[in-house]
């Protein structure tokens, strides 16, 4: 079972992906859907050498504070672009220490940067102990990093524990 | 369907007016933000929430005006909330390598250019990852 299905959430996500974009729910897209997540994680099996264990639970309740997260940012970033003039910007280089040990969960963290509040990550460290992250507005760049490690990187622990 | 119809419209021309709204207000972000770096920011956000709108308001129209379901929006914001992320990075990353070079058309932003990181290791886009680190894309 293991060797026939090694990643089983990446099945479930293909199975589920391909019966979106069939669109309908038939017997023969389904057997195909099933066909394709299995043949494709064990065909990519040399692209995730050594995976984390995702804890599914904390991963959706994750999710869902991105996407509110996400819709806020885009309010906050309107305002700023439609009402801040370019002197009272205050935008920073944010250097972020990371206490996440895995490629899977640094890419999390750093696509969530990107996504939310006024952040874009630009890169990591050559020792992939640092994220370099770049503020829109953050007059007080130490609060903005405390804030950006309790509330992503704490939560980011659980789901990659 | 007909007490219902012009209030489904009225939801679908909500959704589509914001949606083209937040698109707006991201493409006026590039123009007037003052440098690469922040001008970044537009389509990464605000353009998100664009597109969300506009897709929850086709979404609105094939539910209550034909009568059928569609997910496929849902998968066309699952690929961008993928991809948007990583071709801001990308741009990023050219940004600064454009930087360290010294390129003449590329100056840094109101942010000065980005301080190197405190553990004496370069960035990953200088330096090649180090072995056996997560930002290592090989196991060896």
């Amino acid at each position: 079972m293991r060797r026939l299905i090694p990643h089983p959430g990446l099945s479930v996500l293909l199975v589920a992906t391909w019966m979106m974009m069939l669109n309908s729910l038939t017997f023969g897209g389904l057997f195909v859907g099933i066909i394709i997540g299995i043949l494709l994680p064990i065909f990519t099996a040399p692209f995730w050498p050594g995976r984390p264990d995702v804890n599914f639970r904390a991963g959706i309740a994750y999710f869902v504070l991105v996407v509110w997260d996400i819709i806020v940012a885009n309010f906050q970033v309107a305002a700023i672009i439609l009402f801040k003039r370019n002197r009272d910007l205050r935008p920073a280089w944010l250097v972020i220490p990371m206490e996440l040990d895995t490629p899977e969960a640094i890419t999390v963290f750093a696509g969530t940067i990107s996504l939310t509040p006024g952040t874009v990550s630009t890169d990591v460290s050559a020792c992939g102990k640092f994220l370099l992250v770049h503020a829109l507005d953050a007059a007080d760049p130490d609060a903005e990093i405390a804030r950006i490690k309790a509330r992503y990187e704490t939560r980011l622990k659980r789901v990659f524990a | 369907m007909i007490d219902l119809g012009i209030l489904g419209e009225i939801a679908i021309a909500a959704m589509l007016v914001l949606g083209g709204g937040f698109a707006l207000v991201g493409s006026w972000g590039l123009v007037r933000l003052p440098s690469l770096m922040e001008r970044l920011h537009g389509p990464t956000k605000a353009t998100t929430l664009g597109l969300g709108g506009i897709l929850i308001g086709s979404m609105l129209f094939f539910q209550l005006e034909q009568g059928t379901w569609t997910v496929h929006e849902l998968l066309i914001s699952l690929f961008l909330f993928i991809t948007a992320p990583i071709a801001a990075n990308l741009v990023a990353k050219v940004h600064i390598h454009a930087l360290r070079a010294r390129h003449t058309p590329t100056v840094p932003g109101p942010a000065g250019a980005p301080p190197p990181p405190p553990s004496g290791a370069d960035w990953a886009t200088h330096e090649a990852p180090h072995p056996g680190t997560p930002a290592s894309t090989s196991e060896n």
